[in-house]
């Protein structure tokens, strides 16, 4: 339970969040790169020392291996590409989106070489599941995530003026580089911990942020968190009582949001709505 | 004072800026003119930090924009760029609402209020502050976008093409309520203006731009002047005299 709550707040926040910095409303942070990294950590540890060995059987070493591997590349791509001043954001999206499309070729490059019996544990693993999160892990999480959030206070009251552009943000007396390299710094923490502990999940983050802008219509970033937050919690609740009782574990939570998610798009979509 | 020295841009091969140095008097209107893609506006975006500068300085009251911090300077200068595209909904309102961010960072006072209610007042824009900003025409978006910069209440206000979009009452409606700023609340105002005929006729200082270079500057009464228009246009002009106002005419 705690785990879904706090996967559930982490996604949609850092969604949000991430769409106010881009001023995009359909970009998720996986754009970065970081699910496919984490897929690809999975899939290398399988392939390199087969499925029995301890990383795999024991989730708190995975869970660090995973969040470290994460950790790095984010820390790389920063170091690099904010290091020379006037390097924009959308560069930052565009060389993690090359990166993580090289780690997900990587990926399947060595899931072809896989034996098949430990292809479905790799499988296993590229689909969202609370099935079998262990309760030490949402305490080094929340650990994690509670610290990030005291640092996030710092620059909350920014967002709304991010909101409305660099060049507005940069009149209205925003330090922009130094709290958007702040804040890109919180939405990676809390999707490598979300995506550590469960698995990849950042699309719910679209659907849920988008239901928020819906819902409030508002600007404001305080009841649009929170709406998200909430929103993210039941929908991830609701989920996971349907893998449980529904489909009795015969299908994962990723799928049920997937597609969810997609139907509501199309409806998005097929409803031409302009944009909040 | 505006202290510009020497200030260099460059995009690619492309010099747009080049070295180019100006002095902006406190207390008048000042006037950018001069073609398209002369540099008018990438070089208020400099001297306003919105971007960088490849050399050279930019000083207000003498402290360099690249050393202040960026919350000091917001209550020292504001910019109003060309084009506003915004990914939020907002109303008239909330948006003149964030000129204040700078003094309440998002909390506003009782002050704050009183200058957004003045800059709408200003504007002319009551019945309309309930409104979302699309639901507007966009001369009537650029008016709110302008109350957004006078409640922003900074000693210098600079302006890129304030007049588009707009009919002709409401461009003298504008550049009436700038006079008045200037000549009442001893605002600085720089201006990038296309209508030869509107910075004749409220500008203080003229300053023509051309290639990225400064060609030509002067007071208004100089810069208007058959010989001088010429070699910045390219085009001769007639210049009348109308009620102690200097006119052009080149059509
Ligand atoms: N971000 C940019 N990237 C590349 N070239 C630019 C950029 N901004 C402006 N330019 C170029 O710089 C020149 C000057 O542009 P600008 O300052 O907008 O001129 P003006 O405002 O006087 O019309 C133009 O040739 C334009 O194409
Ligand atoms: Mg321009």
């Amino acid at each position: 339970m705690l785990a879904i709550g706090l996967t559930g707040a982490a996604i949609a926040f850092s969604t949000i969040v991430f769409q106010t910095l881009t001023n995009n409303r359909i970009l998720t942070p996986s754009i970065i790169g970081l699910d496919s990294l984490y897929m690809l950590t999975q899939t290398a540890i399988i392939f390199l020392y087969g499925s029995d060995t301890l990383s795999i059987t024991n989730k708190n070493v995975n869970f660090l291996l995973s969040i470290g591997m994460m950790k790095m590349f984010a820390f790389l791509l920063y170091h690099f590409l904010f290091r020379g001043e006037g390097r924009n954001l959308y560069f930052l999206l565009l060389i993690g989106l090359v990166f993580g499309t090289f780690f997900e070729s990587i990926s399947s490059f060595m899931q072809m070489l896989i034996d098949p019996n430990e292809f479905l544990i790799v499988q296993d693993r590229m689909f969202a599941s609370f099935n079998n999160v262990q309760t030490e892990l949402p305490l080094l999480s929340t650990a994690g995530i509670s610290l990030s959030v005291l640092y996030f206070l710092r620059f909350a009251r920014y967002l709304d003026v991010l909101a409305l552009g660099k060049e507005h943000a940069v009149n209205l007396g925003v330090p922009y580089d130094y709290v958007v390299k702040r804040l890109l710094l919180i939405v990676v923490v809390f999707i490598s911990i979300s995506t550590a502990l469960v698995g990849p999940i950042t699309f719910l983050g679209l659907l849920v942020a988008n239901v928020a802008y819906e819902f409030m219509k508002t600007f404001r970033h305080k009841p649009l968190i929170t709406a998200a937050v909430l929103i993210s919690i039941i929908a991830l609740i609701g989920g996971q009582v349907l893998v449980e009782r529904v489909f009795t574990f015969s299908t994962t939570l990723s799928v049920i949001v997937n597609f969810v998610g997609g139907v509501y798009f199309i409806y998005l979509l097929l409803k031409e709505n302009k944009s909040w | 004072m505006v202290n510009v020295k020497h200030l260099f841009k460059k995009y690619g091969p492309q010099t747009v800026v080049e070295g180019v140095s100006v002095q902006v008097e406190p207390g008048k209107i000042t006037t950018f003119i001069g073609p398209n893609g002369a540099g008018k506006s990438t070089l208020m975006s400099m001297v306003s930090r919105l971007i960088t500068r490849d050399s050279g300085e930019v000083l207000v009251d003498n402290r360099d924009v690249a050393e202040t911090s960026s919350k000091e300077l917001a209550k020292k200068v504001s910019i109003l760029k060309q084009s506003n595209y915004m990914n939020v909904r907002l109303t008239v309102k909330e948006l003149v609402c964030f000129g204040r961010f700078p003094y309440s960072q998002g909390k506003l006072k009782e002050e704050d209020w009183k200058y957004v209610h003045d800059a709408i007042q200003y504007m002319e824009l009551e019945d309309m502050q309930e409104k979302f900003l699309d639901q507007l025409s966009g001369g009537q978006r650029q008016r709110a976008f302008i109350a957004m910069v006078i409640a922003q209440d900074t000693d210098y206000i600079l302006l890129d093409e304030p007049l588009n979009n707009l009919d002709m009452k409401h461009s003298v409606q504008i550049m009436k309520v700038l006079r008045q700023l200037v000549d009442d609340l001893g605002k600085t105002v720089v201006l990038v203006i296309h209508d030869i005929n509107f910075a004749s006729c409220y500008s203080d200082y003229i300053v023509a731009m051309k290639d990225g270079r400064i060609v030509k500057e002067g007071s208004t009464d100089e810069i208007i002047n058959r010989e001088v228009l010429r070699d910045i246009y390219e085009l001769d002009m007639t210049i009348q005299h109308i009620n102690h106002q200097k006119i052009c005419v080149y059509f």
